[in-house]
């Protein structure tokens, strides 16, 4: 079984859709006892980090993210989901993450040149960075859907994947049983349910 | 860098597409979640979906139908028609649509753009305008193009992408439907107006009319067509394999 966590952020229904299409067991839970006894724990996220970071830990459900994942337990990040598994981040301010990798969220518009558009938003190609489990079924070059104005910066240690926006965007991140998908695998087509697919048999 | 999206645009009525189409294997032509499906599998790099019902209980079929389609095919699905207020946003956002496409009911309610892009983001607000000459002058038209505004189309526009749109769809009533190509004047001067992505519909005819739009407006991030896409005339498979070969990025 894999969960999905649900803290109140953003809508799970294409997520839930694409697990459903590969033919894996998925839940949407905020239940502690569920994500426990999980499989594996998909974090999703969208929106501001102040707001998203805030509301999962009121609902508690960070503590036990992070504890899963320290105990070994597969975990995939997408998106905001992904930025918050970092140290910090500096939308609007200066937020404290869950801390399980290494880096930081930086501002796309003070890294990428400023001629380029504001969010990253479309099919950008992929570009790999070092072999990952999650990426087994796909090809370096593959497109994946992305929408979003900042990315992690300072994780050269999990950094799995990138983009050229002008600059090469951090895209995809993996490091031992964490991982993280900057981009959409659920709005990624065929690539992006390859990439679920991999992460959900790994073992 | 980002590809150039194609985009085909599906009318549905009463649940059903309006428009016919002749694709082979495919048994339904006039379903919805059949077509986006064929689409999806062939290459489109996402999808618009236009309600077009007038009835309440067409909308609740459009409103089945979208959430079935959301289910079925995994790419970015724009959804318009009958948004008029925050709530349809909240309506179609929760079938699993990722963004809202606002045209008549931008111009009838003034904040209906900022209210959206405050609560869902920019990123999730299209503003679709559908612009004609009139004595030389780019003017905005209302209600499918019947209505002319008065307004003057770049203004409209740039106090959109302001208010917190955060794409444009430039439907040209002027090349809608003649098949000669895109209105390249037209396009040209919104995309030079505005930093939000810019996307070409009305005029499409064949490949090249797409290959001649990329090339000549690299600002422009998309092209949108139905007709050309429901009959057949444009395989998306062959449109993005010509667009490769002219040095055209696409996925």
């Amino acid at each position: 079984m894999i969960a999905i966590v649900d803290y109140g952020v953003g809508n799970l229904f294409s997520l839930k859709s694409s697990l459903d299409a590969i033919g894996v067991d998925a839940c949407i839970t905020s239940d502690e006892d569920v994500l426990r006894s999980a499989d594996k724990i998909i974090l999703p996220g969208v929106g501001a980090f102040r707001d998203a970071i805030a509301k999962l830990r009121e609902s508690g459900l960070d503590r036990v993210v992070v504890e899963e994942a320290q105990n070994g337990k597969e975990l995939m990040g997408i998106c905001l989901g992904m930025q918050m598994l970092f140290e910090k981040s500096y939308e609007y301010g200066e937020w404290e993450g869950l801390g399980l990798l290494k880096g930081e969220i930086i501002p796309l518009k003070d890294f990428v040149p400023s001629e380029l558009k504001i969010p990253h938003m479309g099919w950008n190609k992929l570009i790999f960075k070092k072999e990952t489990p999650i990426f087994k079924y796909i090809n370096d070059g593959d497109a994946v859907y992305f929408v979003h104005s900042y990315h992690a910066v300072g994780c050269d240690d999990s950094v799995c994947s990138t983009s050229e926006y002008g600059r090469e965007v951090t895209a995809a991140v993996s490091l031992g049983n964490v991982h993280g998908c900057q981009f959409h695998p659920e709005k990624s087509g065929q690539v992006g349910l390859a990439i679920l697919k991999a992460f959900c048999e790994k073992e | 860098m980002i590809t150039k999206r194609i985009i085909p645009c599906l009318d549905v009525r009463d649940g059903r597409v309006v428009k016919g189409t002749n694709f082979k294997n495919l048994n339904d032509v006039s379903s919805p979640v059949d077509l986006a499906k064929y689409y999806s599998d062939n290459g489109a790099d996402e999808l618009v979906f236009y309600d077009i019902t007038a009835s309440a209980e067409g909308r609740r079929l459009f409103t089945d139908i979208l959430t079935e389609v959301a289910r079925t095919i995994f790419i970015p699905l724009t959804v318009g028609g009958g948004i008029n207020t925050v709530d349809d946003f909240d309506r179609v956002l929760k079938c699993g649509a990722d963004k809202v496409s606002v045209n008549s009911g931008a111009i009838r309610n003034p904040s209906l753009i900022p209210e959206a892009a405050k609560r869902y983001g920019d990123q999730c607000v299209v503003l679709s305008v559908d612009v004609a000459r009139v004595d030389g002058v780019f003017r905005v038209f209302a209600k499918g193009g019947r209505e002319n505004t008065g307004l003057e189309a770049i203004e409209w526009i740039k106090r959109g992408v302001a208010n917190g749109a955060g794409e444009i769809v430039l439907n040209s009533i002027d090349t809608d439907g003649v098949k000669k190509g895109f209105d390249l004047e037209m396009l040209k001067a919104v995309s030079d107006a505005v930093s939000v992505p810019v996307i070409a519909s009305g005029g499409a005819g064949c490949i090249q009319d797409f290959v001649t739009l990329f090339k000549t407006l690299p600002k422009v991030d998309a092209g949108l067509a139905a007709s050309i896409f429901h009959f057949g005339e444009v395989q998306i498979s062959d449109l993005k394999q010509t667009l490769a070969q002219n040095g055209i990025l696409v996925r």
